[in-house]
């Protein structure tokens, strides 16, 4: 949990070896990719050289506060995340000056509402409409230029948050060697939702073949059919036959097992 | 039957396609591009949610203007411009038979 896959190798003839982004690892003979539209990054605005600057000034995701103690920050965006970070650092930053293309904010009515106060009370500034442009620095942040009613001018910061939200990549997935069409991994769906490679399957909105529907029916459908065939690769020798928790109930996590109550047989005299 | 009309797209390489439309089936931009195999991803589903369907209005139909949310949505995305439109918003009528739109660069 909280953790992403980054990479995917075949460990020995029978196992995979998938790691994350924290450094686990996990050896298994058949990986399952379930990965829905994939990671989600931030987005990125078109500032030119902007990504020479990220983790030197430039951030999209708040991960410590603290860091922003006693700094000028400048934070870009009109939603959500752009007023809550905006009134949280506030407290902690020397300055915060939040910028908008438009004077109108989506978000919380209560957080657009306690970003109007910061702004009368002058604890914050508020540039709008208005829009980052470029960035100035050698190797650090220095300043960003913002373009604002059709002026151009430079404030001094050591910090700009883009706060744009979150769009979905396919990410690292795309470079394990599977096979990826109109960015979705390719698998056979005449048999068993598995990639080109033998022993990974993908499911779900993640994968793609002929007729492919984004639904969550057929996202059920093809893990069922992976699971049999991922069974059948895993265990070649043992027959497996479908069941139904109708009939014979399940076992539950506590070891017991959960059926429905059967009907009653009673005369009616 | 109603009859179909044509919408005139050029994709992010420049080139055009004409793409015919029908307009019993309720569709909007974002679906006719998605129906002819074009580069437009539609990722929030059609809600303006997301600008992957962005394009701009380079014939002077008149359009229905853009509602609070699609308006909303514009003003966090990239490369707009005053002609900008979310293809999902953008309803299939006999008002924009022939109409010439342009992709918006990906993000």
């Amino acid at each position: 949990m909280g953790e992403s896959a980054i990479s995917l190798v075949k460990a020995d003839d029978n196992n995979f070896l998938v790691t994350t982004n924290k450094g686990t690892q996990h050896l298994a003979p058949v990986v399952v990719i379930a990965g829905g539209l994939g990671t989600f990054e931030p987005r990125k605005p078109p500032i030119e050289g902007l990504e020479n600057f990220e983790g030197k000034g430039v951030n999209y995701i708040i991960k410590d506060p603290e860091v922003y103690h006693n700094k000028k920050v400048i934070i870009a965006g009109g939603g959500d995340s752009a007023l809550d970070w905006t009134i949280f650092l506030e407290n902690i930053a020397a300055s915060v000056t939040l910028i908008h293309r438009r004077n109108e904010f989506r978000g919380a009515l209560d957080s657009v509402e306690k970003v109007q106060q910061l702004k009368n009370k002058g604890l914050i500034q508020l540039l709008t409409p208005a829009e980052v442009i470029a960035l100035e620095g050698d190797d650090f942040l220095d300043s960003v230029i913002v373009n604002h009613l059709g002026d151009s001018k430079s404030i001094e910061c050591d910090s700009f948050i883009p706060l744009f939200g979150l769009t979905p990549k396919l990410g690292p997935i795309a470079n394990w060697g599977l096979e990826i069409k109109k960015n979705a991994i390719l698998v056979d769906n005449s048999l068993d939702y598995q990639t080109n490679i033998p022993g990974i399957y993908a499911i779900g909105d993640v994968n793609t073949y002929p007729g492919k529907l984004k639904l969550i029916l057929c996202g059920f459908h093809e893990a069922t059919l992976m699971c049999q065939s991922a069974f059948k690769r895993i265990h070649p020798d043992r027959k497996n036959v479908l069941k139904y928790t109708t009939v014979s109930g399940v076992a539950g996590f506590d070891g017991s097992l959960k059926e429905a109550s059967k009907s009653f047989i009673k005369a009616i005299k | 039957m109603l009859k179909d009309i044509t919408i005139h797209l050029i994709d992010r390489e420049g080139i055009s396609h004409t793409l015919s439309a029908p307009l019993d089936m309720q569709l909007n931009l974002m679906e006719i591009c998605k129906a002819h195999e074009l580069p437009v991803e539609g990722t929030c589903g059609g809600m303006a949610m997301c600008a992957s369907c962005q394009c701009y209005i380079e014939s002077s139909h008149s359009i229905l203007e853009r509602s609070a949310d699609e308006e909303a949505m514009l003003s966090e995305a990239f490369y707009v411009k005053d002609n900008s439109r979310l293809g999902c918003q953008i309803q299939m009528s006999n008002a924009i038979d022939g109409l010439i739109v342009r992709l918006a660069p990906s993000e």
